[in-house]
């Protein structure tokens, strides 16, 4: 069966999605990040859709369940990438996918999730309250 | 008048041929030149339509026609399925309404989508649902 390989890169996993989603494979998305989220304990899911050029009302409804699920399990979901006509789009056909953090590219998308996830780096932290 | 330039018809039985029936529509829309919004937002209502189709009438047929009227081009998609049928249309074309577990975005979303919308059925025999994207529309 087809799969979206998901990537373990730290404490994030990144989702790239190049192939034309059908609703079979969405659903097996969402229920593989679910399971890596767990596996890993990740802390933040990027997922960049740059490279789909049509997300309907069923694949909106899928990433706002990651987005609530991995909120669930502690994980922060950041949608990138997303291409200007299927955002006029979905705004039209009436989804403006509340709840969804968006950023525009893969790097503002990384900034973002580093903002909203504390990292457990305590040793960091400690050096950083005593410069010397 | 709406005149038909060309046509093809493709089968619905399964997921996958969502695929490619938005490979065809993206095809013919780029054929007759339509601009990359209008684009997407004919095939994102031929997706939400198919997806209907799969679902509530395990799967029928799809037209693709190129019409013109004027001066101006489009393309037309006619959906019809053999399936239950829908007993009040006015309460489907509701926003939120659904059968399903799904948002109830499918029909209205679909009509603000698209040009010109029509929707036919009768219960217990089918459901015919015809849209059409202007060019510039």
């Amino acid at each position: 069966m087809d799969r979206i390989p998901i990537l373990k890169m730290g404490d994030f996993l990144l989702v790239t999605i190049q192939v034309d989603l059908y609703d079979q494979l969405a659903e097996t998305l969402e229920s593989d990040l679910a399971q890596m989220v767990k596996k890993y304990s990740s802390k933040g899911v990027l997922i960049d859709i740059s490279a789909v050029s049509i997300i309907d009302s069923f694949m909106g409804r899928i990433l706002g369940n990651i987005s609530n699920m991995s909120k669930i399990m502690d994980a922060e979901t950041v949608v990138v990438g997303m291409q200007p006509a299927v955002a006029i789009t979905l705004v039209e056909l009436g989804l403006p996918l509340k709840g969804i953090h968006c950023a525009l590219n893969v790097e503002r998308g990384m900034e973002l999730l580093r903002s909203k996830v504390i990292l457990d780096t305590p040793e960091d932290d400690e050096d950083d309250s005593n410069p010397e | 008048m709406i005149v038909t330039l060309s046509k093809d018809s493709i089968r619905i039985a399964r997921e996958q041929d969502t695929i490619f029936l938005r490979n065809r529509v993206k095809e013919w829309a780029t054929k007759i030149g339509m601009g990359l919004v209008n684009q997407t937002k004919l095939i994102t209502a031929a997706s939400e339509l198919v997806r209907n189709m799969l679902k509530y009438a395990g799967g029928g047929t799809v037209d693709i026609e190129i019409v013109s009227k004027g001066r101006e081009n489009g393309v037309k998609l006619v959906f019809r399925d053999k399936g239950p049928g829908i007993k009040d249309i006015n309460l489907a074309m509701r926003d939120g309404y659904t059968t399903g577990k799904s948002l109830g975005l499918g029909l209205p979303g679909t009509r603000r989508l698209v040009s010109e919308f029509d929707i036919q059925s009768v219960v217990d025999e089918g459901t015919t649902i015809s849209i059409i994207k202007w060019k510039n529309g």
